[in-house]
């Protein structure tokens, strides 16, 4: 490769550096000690935590709700450190005008980082509420019990927390010592999930939900591939359509506003039709897509190095798989409303960090940080990043033209499909050599990704997409990608297999001809799926039963538990096999390879003639540390297998030379309702592990699985996604 | 214009002209948040209301042409104090991660029932067929159709 190689000590320099940059933040003083989560960058108590008159105690979180039940659980927590009901409780998330900035709301990452903060703050301020009251009753604080909300002398005196008044002005100390386990009352329960009944009932649960007095409507024009710049349009034909307030050009940006939503929505018609562009670079060629990546610049980083012995008298393999670009496919196109009055603007948004997107709007528009606020209203999931910072800032952009009128602006369908950064193609090539042993003496592994994030602040430029079609225009940075153990495209790239020699190669590829970013899992659904499905490779030419051949590499006993628990859950049978069309298979991760532990068993049915698969059931055992919410916990692996199956059956972006050709639910079909497997979780609740975020945990393994049990049924093995009928037909001729 | 209509049986007049899609009526001029955008293009079923009882995509109905119609939206089933024997089953189930399909299930369940008041499973997948959800939360929705099913058949 061309572009100079990343190794991993320059990885770990980078580190060190980040390391550097927070001691010098002026808010951490020298000799501060290191708090536990997102309490060392947001330190004062009152940050998180303010105890009401009336009793009731609000909780202020940098992470936001996305549909996956986190202000639950994280009320949860705090209720249950509190000893407050959890009816006492009121959540405050995502707001740069309020919470803790905790960065985004990504990377199954919120109830270690939040969770952690509000745990430690909620228990610290019981243990000041209990200071006062013993002040108060005049007896030592251990002599007084801690229930719903009140502090209770022996003698049968009380005192609540509402008249208490603490001080929590104060910086965290993190040594008050939370509760055992074993005492949980609220955590650890199947709590119902706070934000459901609105949503069942047409309750004002979403961004695009809000009316503000006054509001507008707005819509937004874009080119037809990207890069392409605007020559001409007919703004004057626009705006004398009905309704039309304003046309807002900004050199190639275009939007529309109007009195009433079908108005804009007719106006965006009438400004596509008659928009001239001189049109942006060409598209890759799609059959040739695989070999584009793997000949385009890359920082390739060694990783995962282990030195053992080179095997004598082994017998090599090698296999090639690729994962297609695929779309985060939110049900709701992107929405947000803005409003710049007096020189400020609010946007609310449902982006996954209004702290980064207030940074890009900033910088798009020109503004002062002081003059922007960001304020988290949910939206409809969006499994990572899709649209929702970039209609954030069209918003913006629109209202900026209109001062004291809010704008909501919701992209239409074809704009989600079309502009959304997709999760990026990936190639995956494995080499092994199985010994005398039946086992694996050597592990060679390479992948070929982009970046798997390119959102708000992940680079130095600007990352919204309308301001790199501004009159003057700003650039995204240089691309980054996460280091290990977490990583990027090479997350779980390293297998957590105890192979006693092995190799992991990161191809970090540099451009990107197709605008990507971070869905669901970044690279670990490629990585799993290529790695797990080579272990099967594997234990096949080794005539071994992939399971016993997994726990045969396999000394960490967490992941031994999971492996062994699905086995048993599905009535995993040593040996057995497909018989043509039906049959099953086993993929198994640790989710970034220091996340939660997950093991699918999953069946296919595959009709030969016309090549459909069907997955009717697959099947999930579960360690994710301490358990917060049963429910919450089973609900996110639920829906993480059923959409890992959508991807791998059916999922992929379609585009050619001229352009991206996914613009709607026809052209990019997911898993509908008759098609859904049943699905079976076990959970195993480990009380004394520290809790682990599981959104992200089953896709890798689901893929696998569903990979694994498509060639125990044919006897074909198929290593490109996904496995449409196309693919089955040839596979099976 | 105006255009009188008849949503969950009470007749309201809107300034909207006859071939605005019923969806932005509903939402904008009657404030009803159930009813989504989710694709305008009849495809995804996140806009579905009942039509005289049948579930219709509201996002490509002419509001001049239900003039007539009775409408029903998911405001029109019941509310967060009385919900409707679906709503509670939908609660009852966490039958929702993002929410955001959940308003075309419960319609689409809706019209199941009305016609077929003990669906078997197959019944509930294939008149769900239309509606798609992305969070992956289908056993639930299912569940909850299933468990409404049930109440209604205890009543």
């Amino acid at each position: 490769m061309s572009a100079p190689a990343f190794n991993r000590r320059e990885f770990t320099a980078g580190l060190g550096a980040i390391v550097v940059a927070f001691s010098l933040d002026p808010k951490l003083a020298r000799g501060q000690e290191r708090l536990p989560g997102s309490l060392q960058t947001n330190r004062r108590l009152d940050g998180w935590i303010r105890i009401n008159a009336d009793g009731t105690a609000i909780i202020f979180t940098g992470k936001v709700e996305l549909g996956q039940g986190i202000l639950t659980a994280l009320a949860q927590i705090a209720a249950e450190e509190l000893d407050l009901p959890l009816s006492r409780i009121k959540m405050i998330s995502g707001d740069t005008g309020q919470t803790p900035n905790e960065g985004q709301t990504a990377g199954s990452q919120s109830i270690e980082n939040s969770g952690t903060a509000l745990r430690m703050a909620a228990a610290e301020v019981r243990a000041i509420l209990v200071d006062l009251a013993a002040k108060r009753l005049g007896l030592a604080a251990d002599q007084l019990t801690v229930a719903d909300g009140a502090i209770a002398a022996p003698d049968g005196r009380k005192v609540g927390y509402g008249d208490l008044n603490p001080d929590l002005d104060r910086e965290a100390s993190a040594k008050a010592s939370p509760k055992p386990p074993a005492a949980h009352k609220i955590v650890g329960k199947s709590i119902s999930r706070l934000d459901i009944p609105a949503k069942v009932t047409g309750g004002a649960a979403f961004v695009q939900d809000m009316r503000l007095p006054g509001m507008l409507h707005g819509r937004v024009v874009r080119p037809p591939r990207y890069g392409s710049k605007l020559d001409s349009v007919d703004e004057a034909a626009a705006k004398a359509m009905p309704g039309v307030v304003a046309v807002v050009r900004d050199g190639s940006f275009l939007g529309v506003v109007a009195e009433r939503e079908e108005q804009a929505i007719n106006a965006r018609a009438a400004l596509l039709k008659s928009a001239k562009w001189t049109l942006g670079p060409e598209l890759p060629d799609p059959a040739r897509l695989f070999d584009v990546i793997k000949s385009l610049p890359s920082k390739d980083a060694t990783i995962g190095v282990k030195e053992g012995a080179a095997p004598a008298n082994a017998r090599t393999f090698e296999a090639v798989y690729t994962k297609p670009y695929m779309a985060h496919a939110s049900i709701g196109p992107s929405c947000a409303v803005a409003e710049f009055k007096d020189g400020k603007m609010t946007v609310w948004t449902h982006s996954q960090g209004v702290f980064p997107l207030r940074a890009e709007l900033a910088k798009a528009l020109k503004m002062q940080i002081a003059a922007l606020r960001c304020v988290h209203v949910e939206g409809s999931g969006c499994y990572g990043h899709n649209g929702a910072d970039d209609v954030a800032v069209d918003a913006a952009l629109l209202a900026r033209a209109l001062p004291g009128r809010p704008v909501r602006l919701q992209w239409m369908r074809d704009d989600e499909f079309g502009w959304e950064p997709y999760g990026p193609a990936m190639v995956m090539r494995a080499k092994a050599a199985l010994g005398g042993d039946g086992k694996i003496a050597d592990w060679d592994y390479e992948v070929w990704s982009n970046t798997h994030s390119t959102r708000p602040q992940s680079t130095d430029g600007t990352n919204v997409l309308a301001a790199w079609y501004l009159a003057e225009p700003q650039k995204m940075g240089p691309p980054t990608s996460p280091p290990q153990p977490a990583g990027g495209g090479d997350r779980n790239a390293i297998p957590l297999y105890d192979f006693p020699r092995q190799r992991v190669i990161h191809h970090f590829v540099q451009d990107m001809p197709i605008r990507v970013s971070a869905l669901r899992t970044l690279g670990a659904y490629a990585n799993v799926f290529a790695l797990e499905s080579f272990m099967d490779e594997l234990a096949a030419a080794a005539g071994v039963d992939p399971i016993a051949f997994r726990l045969a590499h396999l000394n960490d006993p967490r992941a031994r538990a999971v492996i062994e628990a699905v086995a048993k859950k599905a009535r995993w049978a040593a040996g057995e096999k497909g018989d043509g069309t039906r049959g099953r298979g086993i993929g198994f991760a640790k989710y970034k390879n220091l996340a939660c532990y997950v093991a699918v068993v999953a069946e296919v049915e595959v009709d030969r003639g016309s090549g459909m698969v069907r997955v009717p059931h697959a099947v999930a055992a579960v360690d994710a540390g301490l358990i917060i919410n049963p429910d919450g916990l089973t609900s996110q692996i639920e829906g993480g297998i059923v959409q890992s199956v959508s991807w791998t059956l059916k999922e992929q972006v379609r585009f050619d030379q001229s352009g991206i050709l996914t613009r709607d639910w026809a052209s990019y079909p997911i898993l509908t309702m008759p098609e859904v497997p049943k699905v079976e979780v076990e959970l195993i609740n480990r009380p004394n592990e520290r809790p682990l975020g599981a959104g992200e945990g089953s896709q890798g393994p689901a893929v696998a699985a569903v990979a694994n049990a498509f060639a125990s049924a044919t006897g074909k093995r198929i290593r490109d996604l996904p496995l449409n009928p196309a693919r089955v037909k040839a596979a099976l001729t | 214009m105006a255009i009188n209509l008849k949503v969950n049986g009470v007749s309201r007049s809107v300034p909207a002209e006859p071939d605005t899609p019923l969806l932005y009526v509903l939402r904008n001029d009657l404030e009803l948040n159930g009813a989504k955008f989710g694709c305008g293009l009849a495809q995804c079923g996140a806009c579905t209301v009942l039509i005289d009882g049948k579930a219709m995509r509201s996002c490509v109905t002419p509001v001049g042409a239900v003039t007539t119609s009775e409408i029903t939206t998911i405001e029109g089933l019941g509310s967060l104090d009385k919900p409707h024997a679906l709503q509670q089953a939908f609660i009852a189930e966490q039958a929702a991660q993002c929410g955001y399909c959940i308003n075309g299930m419960i319609m689409s369940a809706k019209e199941l029932l009305d016609r077929n008041p003990r669906p078997s499973e197959p019944d509930v997948r294939a008149a769900l067929a239309g509606n798609l959800c992305r969070c992956g939360t289908h056993n639930r929705i299912i569940r909850a159709v299933l468990r409404a099913a049930q109440a209604n058949g205890r009543t």
